[in-house]
């Protein structure tokens, strides 16, 4: 009786990811987003919803983000970004950050595993955000990761943890200050520099394009990855809270109002869908700016 | 068998047409789409009519081995896979098409009710919640005249700070004329403090005032760096902080105060480049276009902000 309806449980799970192929199959036939990025909001309000324990919510919102991540990586998406931790969330109670941060170091093992789907689709985890706020295990596990998964090339899942989009663009405005001291120093040094730190050499107009735009995005934390798509953020929510506000003037916002651990195909499926009706207006504000 | 696979071959260069037309009509009426898919059908049958001789050479040849076929047979059963595929594509898409434009229709409707005052729900707007109101528009939508309707609704509502925002510039630029045609506002001073004026204040935004006045802010404080001279450049020491950055933007004219609530007029919910610094907490609500503005859905909109409950993070 057991095997009966184990063999059935595999056969409708063999029957609902046919499907599934069958629809990314259709869905391919328009634009393929190149990145999606998530935030993961809903957590502790499923716990309460469904009378869970503490802590609970998050557990299911990992498998929910695993189970996003396949349906990302099998369509072709090759970016995805997910919004783990903000620097905001430090100003929760120290237990549940304590917990957080437990819950974030077993899973960081967990995905080195051989059988995990990053080695399954050949991803390589990037972990933006201000690492030096992290406590020191966390920190480490995080570098480990990076480092072991470096040489997968096939997709890329950025992980925030410890972020802002203001901390990020100001730390990229430090890091860009610091480049062009050094440069000034360098020049300053080789002779070349013609007296520029006296700030005498200098016209107005060129000390403010000393900085260029160019030269801030490239210290983004986010740098490595293109500017995303798709952001989807779930519990219904309307606003970004600090998140990837530099890089989302040109991207669809996709607010379902399912909790976070809740979220399945179907809302993968109406967010891709509504990404190809309006493909093609973004895509022109895109190479207008 | 002949003419199947001569049709099949004149569908496969018509395949490339259908791929492309989604292209010349993004956001229109989805009949349209269905005229042209049978248009190109027909046309491309009765193209085909015409070329007979053409094909049956292509296909009549009594010589062919065993291989051959069977390469041919899956060159055609890929064709009508690849047919069926993008024939169920557009069908989903014009299906999508239908479904927002009876959801715009229910929306439609329920402004209606909400501007004639039917709907209790929304009778009283709790507007003080309502500090700074941001305004996206789509550039190439910008007609001063909706602008002016929009704010004379606003004005009516009794909000007091309102930022318009459009990524081109065109709204800046026509700065003077909707002050002079709109009475009712002034323009937004940089020192100016959120208080309770008669007036309303006006500011005008574009894509300039992101992006670039942030690298504009960091040459700034690059030059405070340089001038307090400093020679320690450990690289791990955090120079300057988010409040220096706050104040950088000030001077260089990209900073106003933050936005409660940003009101997307275009196409997509997408806020096209509003400035990054001022939108972290900012709750994004789109509009539709706003040729077809409603002053039910702008009601329902602050309804919707003024329910709303922010952790901030904790």
């Amino acid at each position: 009786m057991e095997r009966i309806r184990e063999r059935v449980i595999q056969i409708y799970g063999n029957l609902v990811s046919l499907l599934q192929k069958c629809i990314f199959c259709i869905l391919s036939v328009g634009p393929i987003p190149n990145h999606i990025a998530f935030i993961m909001d809903g957590n502790r309000r499923f716990t309460k919803k469904c009378k869970l324990m503490e802590g609970a919510g998050h557990k299911i919102g990992f498998s929910a983000l695993m189970s996003m991540l396949k349906y990302c990586y099998e369509f072709g998406v090759r970016y995805v970004t997910v919004y783990a931790f903000s620097i905001e969330n430090f100003k929760r109670s120290p237990e549940e950050v304590q917990s957080l941060m437990d819950l974030m170091l077993e899973k960081i093992e967990e995905i080195l595993k051989e059988q995990s789907i990053v080695n399954r689709y050949g991803v390589r985890v990037i972990f933006s955000g201000n690492l030096k706020l992290l406590s020191e295990p966390v920190r480490l596990a995080a570098e480990r990761a990076m480092l072991a998964t470096a040489k997968n090339s096939k997709a890329v899942l950025s992980i925030c943890v410890a972020y802002t989009s203001t901390n990020e663009i100001m730390h990229a405005v430090q890091e860009s200050c610091e480049e062009k001291w050094d440069e000034i120093t360098l020049l300053n040094s080789s002779g070349a520099g013609y007296g520029l730190i006296s700030l005498g050499g200098y016209e107005q107009d060129e000390m403010d394009h000393l900085i260029k735009l160019t030269d801030i995005e490239k210290h983004m934390y986010m740098a490595a990855a293109p500017d995303p798509d798709i952001i989807i953020r779930t519990s219904g929510e309307t606003r970004l809270s600090n998140f990837l506000l530099w890089q989302s003037a040109n991207c669809y916002l996709y607010l379902p109002s399912v909790l976070w651990p809740e979220i399945g195909f179907r809302q993968f499926l109406w967010a891709i869908l509504n990404f190809q009706q309006i493909h093609f207006y973004l895509d022109k504000q895109r190479k207008q700016s | 068998m002949f003419f199947i696979s001569s049709f099949l071959h004149v569908s496969v260069h018509q395949v490339t047409v259908f791929k492309l037309l989604p292209l010349y009509f993004p956001s229109s009426f989805p009949i349209s789409k269905i005229y042209f898919n049978l248009f190109f059908f027909f046309f491309s049958f009765s193209f085909f009519n015409f070329s007979k001789p053409l094909f049956s050479r292509l296909c009549l040849n009594r010589s062919m081995d065993f291989a051959k076929l069977k390469r041919m047979l899956y060159y055609w059963i890929h064709q009508i896979v690849n047919i069926l595929l993008r024939l169920t594509w557009h069908l989903l898409h014009v299906t999508i098409h239908l479904f927002y434009f009876a959801i715009n229709i229910a929306n439609a409707l329920e402004s209606l009710l909400i501007s004639k005052g039917l709907l209790r729900r929304y009778k009283s707007l709790h507007i003080s919640k309502l500090q700074y109101l941001a305004i996206v528009i789509e550039s190439e939508d910008c007609r001063t005249s909706n602008v002016i309707e929009l704010l004379q609704w606003l004005a009516d509502l009794g909000v007091k700070h309102v930022c318009l925002y459009d990524k081109e510039g065109i709204l800046k630029k026509s700065k003077d004329f909707i002050l002079e045609k709109f009475d009712g506002a002034t323009l937004f001073q940089e020192n100016d403090v959120l208080l309770d004026q008669p007036l309303m204040t006006l500011e005008f935004a574009s894509f300039s005032d992101g992006k670039e006045a942030v690298a504009k802010a960091a040459n700034v404080l690059f030059m405070k760096y340089l001038k307090s001279g400093s020679t320690s450049s450990y690289q791990g020491e955090q120079i300057f902080t988010e409040s220096q950055m706050g104040e950088a933007l000030k001077t260089v004219g990209g900073n106003g105060p933050e936005p409660d609530l940003l009101l997307v007029y275009g196409p997509a919910r997408c806020h096209l480049g509003f400035p990054a610094w001022r939108i972290r907490y900012t709750e994004i609500q789109h509009m539709g276009p706003l040729k077809s503005m409603k002053y039910g859905s702008l009601i329902k909109a602050i309804y919707k902000f003024t329910m709303v409950q922010q952790n901030y993070g904790k």
